[in-house]
């Protein structure tokens, strides 16, 4: 028995939002008489971060403190339309949407803030922390919720905004293919490290390092959960899951998490990730959205690394140890192709 | 271990943000984490009755007889729900904007199409009193022939899965029964190639196996609507087609939702919603309808299994000259979004490398299977692992370093692209160059200085004399065949989208201050930095973008 060292990569690239656009997405967002915003969607949070993101492109455009800010979906008597999370468009098109939405709400703040302190509003910039003041002329200032109670009870202004994002739908031509699928692609490369043992078949991933461009990262302890969760998915895709293990016999589907077969604790790999920032020309500050992609490497990687480690090719996923130790009986054994690591 | 190489694209952004770019702590972080946080599941209502569903045994058979008595004489059953009973009991997903025809029905008719597809479903007190119930429907069956296999199912005389579709395939454009893409002209590159490699790629079906099942509880509301709480990943996707299958005004509807136990697609195809809704109009009750982790596995939408078969031709010196792709999605017994997903695919070839003869076909199939659904890198997971396993192939075929392979082929801000668009925004070199260099991969010095902002565009972005042809006509089959005609390279003949000026872009805000000053409230905001225009397509695209009145239905097919 051996376990024979392998190396192999692959590189991608992803669109971002529904393919043709025609994908629509809205945004509400006002604020309380005290300047504490909240943002009315109904786009949903599977557990990737939908609220979150949305609330820090709202904090950033607003110019208040995240804490300020509140994500309210989805409930569709008051979250406008939105199509829905999917197709890695929620950073992208709900993120635009709320960008449009919360500078409007920009817009009466500082309209709001400029009538107490008779200047005019271009002259006026937001801190960050809660206050408001003349660019160049810091003392003379009103805090938020200062300008935000006046609007309601002297000034009788709503501090609000709307906001929609849509990409016009592309056609696309029967003769050629011809089409606008999206706007904007993110891109990756990623190495991995494994070991194939050619008596029983079992692939062990040791290790996976990878670059991936996702326009601005605008919440990276978000971006990281994503390409580390997604390469598990990836890594499980490739070697573990399919309730078909003889497709096209439709036979053997799993009928719970005991049988149907995916890696455990154990079998994760260590994942060492370089981001890469070239901001998306029409994402929110430059966001693109890595929700999607981060699997899709690791599968070709994987098989890739395994020719690399005895020299076969599996080109039928999911790798099972018996399609590998079938592919060794007709070869003849491992051949190990050139070291790389 | 994450890093970040703010050294790359620096000229391209500002960093100077107040929010954006920090790793703050979620908003609902601390109930996710203590367990408080309340999924659909987690709405509790007095006398709530259970919904489950009869599904059928056989992957294939015709319906004799439906005999639901004694299920209806079962200890706490409360309602017995029959094909008849679903006011519009046929429909297909994206007829929501208008793409494909209804084929798939709620509760089956005359014919079951897949092995667990719901033929009846039972309302009762408990779950254990309806799973009860769901045992003492008789339904008779005459088994049908059975086909599983995408490339039989496209045979002339292929057992008929869907009668809507009767050749297996859906129907694009109303003409054929695939999708092309044709750039260039791929027979005369294979001739001229120094060598040519055809392999055939196949990814087996994939559960999306979220921690929470799919499932909804719905109740009627005192006002003449019902309360819905959905798990779907789109919450008015999923509301529009409810309010179609129950022939209600979408207003009557109060779906709430958002907070999802997980999806990566398999939570966009309303499984759950139009019965639980149903169930509580028939009954006036509350009604939970959840799938069990059996059914979801077995019968819930998987990813659908995918072949691709790739023909390239390379030269000596690593270039590819040409690629061709046929691809064929298997659907399942209803389309679902699988149509959707082989467009998707279509313009996601050849991936990510400037390939100067491009020839796609890629067929939606019809099989005796559990309908596929979209997951997590819909139409680009199948084709992505098939690409870059043939890109391995190729390397080592022409005795190249597979890093130094990707970066000669690599796309460039600038080049033209398959589907006739520029590419910009490219950084595909970048992160194989980085991804060298953090395993200590050795490249060259030309690979080591290549740049997706340089040798892009010039020759690498005009649209070659291309070849096309009629094969595949609807109804067809023989035509799969038919001889091509060439057509000249001309430039593109669609609008390509351009962003509009007003849309938000990140703009570079001076020092102390977090957003860029704003033009006065209520004039439309005018100040966003003008986008840095895409390189114009060469020769230029004619007229001005085509607006969101266009739906799916002038894209690809009439509902009918």
């Amino acid at each position: 028995m051996t376990r024979h060292h392998g190396r192999g990569m692959a590189s991608i690239n992803y669109p971002i939002g529904m393919n043709l656009g025609g994908d629509p997405s809205q945004a509400l967002v006002h604020a309380n008489p005290d300047g504490k915003f909240t943002v009315a969607l109904s786009a949903i949070d599977l557990g990737q971060g939908m609220k979150q993101v949305s609330r820090q492109i709202a904090a950033e455009t607003l110019g208040v403190p995240i804490e300020d800010v509140y994500v309210d979906t989805a409930d569709s008597d008051t979250g406008p339309h939105d199509m829905g999370s999917f197709a890695s468009r929620g950073t992208h098109r709900v993120g635009n949407a709320v960008i449009v939405a919360a500078k409007e709400a920009r817009g009466v703040l500082l309209e709001a803030a400029a009538e107490e302190l008779e200047v005019n509003a271009e002259d006026l910039v937001t801190d960050g922390k809660g206050n408001i003041h003349v660019r160049g002329a810091a003392s003379k200032t009103i805090t938020v919720k200062a300008a935000s109670q006046a609007a309601q009870f002297k000034q009788g202004k709503t501090i609000a905004g709307r906001g929609i994002f849509l990409i016009p739908l592309s056609n696309v031509s029967p003769e050629t293919g011809e089409m606008s699928p999206v706007t904007a692609y993110a891109h990756a490369c990623l190495v991995v490290d494994l070991e194939v043992c050619d008596e029983t078949g079992d692939v062990k991933v040791n290790r996976m390092t990878s670059a991936y461009e996702l326009g601005r990262a605008l919440n990276p302890k978000m971006v990281e959960q994503q390409l580390v969760g997604g390469a598990w998915m990836g890594m499980s895709h490739a070697l573990y899951e399919t309730p078909e293990p003889y497709y096209p016999n439709p036979e053997h589907g799993g009928r719970d998490y005991n049988e149907y077969l995916m890696p455990g604790p154990g079998d994760i790999a260590p994942h060492d990730i370089a981001v890469l920032e070239r901001p998306a020309p029409d994402g929110p500050f430059g966001g693109k959205g890595p929700g999607e992609m981060c699997a899709n490497p690791v599968l070709p990687a994987v098989a890739n690394a395994i020719f690399n480690a005895i020299g076969v090719r599996i080109d039928t996923l999911p790798i099972t140890p018996e399609k590998i130790l079938r592919a060794l009986k007709a070869q003849g054994g491992a051949r190990p192709q050139v070291r790389r690591a | 271990m994450l890093e970040f190489r703010k050294d790359l694209f620096a000229d391209e952004r500002d960093d100077n943000l107040n929010v954006i770019g920090k790793g703050e702590q979620r908003q609902d972080m601390l109930g996710h984490v203590t367990g408080r946080t309340r999924f659909f599941d987690d709405h509790g209502f007095d006398g709530l009755l259970h919904l489950k569903v009869v599904r059928s045994p056989h992957h294939h058979a015709r319906i004799r007889s439906i005999d639901v008595s004694a299920a209806e004489r079962a200890p706490g059953v409360k309602r017995v729900i029959r094909a008849q009973d679903v006011p519009v009991n046929k429909n297909t997903l994206l007829s929501l904007i208008g793409f494909g025809k209804d084929d798939e029905p709620t509760l089956a008719v005359d014919k079951v199409r897949y092995k667990g597809e719901p033929i009846v479903a039972i309302i009762a007190d408990s779950d254990a009193e309806a799973m009860a119930a769901v045992k003492l429907v008789r339904v008779s069956y005459d088994p049908l022939p059975t086909v599983f296999d995408v490339q039989e199912a496209l045979k002339p005389g292929a057992v008929v899965v869907n009668e809507t579709y009767p050749g297996n395939y859906f129907e694009y454009h109303d003409k054929y029964d695939h999708q092309k893409l044709r750039f260039g002209d791929v027979e005369a590159a294979f001739r001229s190639a120094d060598h040519v490699l055809e392999e055939r790629y196949q990814m087996s079906p994939i559960e999306h196996a979220s921690t929470e099942t799919n499932g909804t509880i719905a109740a009627p509301e005192t006002n003449n609507r019902y309360v819905v709480h959905s798990c779907a990943q789109g919450l008015f996707f999923s509301l529009g087609t409810t309010a179609k299958i129950l022939a209600l005004e979408s207003n009557r509807l109060h779906f709430i939702g958002g907070t999802v136990g997980g999806g990566f697609g398999g939570k966009v195809d309303s499984l759950t919603e139009p019965l639980a809704v149903l169930g509580a109009m028939l009954t006036g009750r509350p009604v939970r309808y959840v799938l069990g982790r059996e059914e979801e596995m077995q019968f819930g939408s998987p990813r659908g299994a995918e072949r691709h078969v790739i023909k390239d031709g390379v030269m000596r010196d690593g270039r590819i000259v040409a690629r061709q792709i046929t691809s064929y999605f298997d659907a399942g017994a209803y389309t679902r979004l699988t149509s959707y997903g082989v467009v998707k695919c279509v313009a996601h070839m050849p991936g990510p490398y400037t390939i100067p003869n491009v020839r796609g076909d890629a067929y939606c199939v019809f099989t005796n299977r559990v309908p596929a659904t979209a997951m997590r890198g819909f139409g680009v997971t199948g084709v992505d692992f098939s690409i870059e396993v043939q890109m391995d192939k190729l390397a080592h075929l022409v005795g190249i370093d597979p890093m130094e392979f990707r970066i000669l082929n690599a796309y460039r801000d600038g080049d033209m692209k398959a589907h006739r668009r520029v590419a910009h925004n490219t950084a595909l070199i970048e992160c194989v160059q980085v991804a060298a260099q953090k395993v200590n991969w050795p490249l060259s010095e030309t690979a080591r200085r290549a740049s997706s902002l340089s040798g892009g565009g010039g020759p690498r972005a005009t649209i070659p004399p291309t070849v096309t042809d009629e094969g595949g006509r609807i109804g067809r089959p023989e035509t799969r065949q038919a001889p091509p005609r060439l057509t000249p390279g001309a430039g593109a003949s669609l609008p390509a989208y351009q962003p509009q000026p007003a849309i938000p872009v990140h703009q570079p805000p001076p020092a102390h201050q977090p957003v860029a000053p704003l033009p006065s409230y209520p004039s439309q905001p005018a100040t966003a930095a003008p986008l840095p225009a895409p390189a114009p397509p060469v020769p230029a695209p004619p007229a001005a973008p085509q607006h969101g009145a266009a739906r799916f239905s002038s894209v690809f097919t009439r509902r009918r």
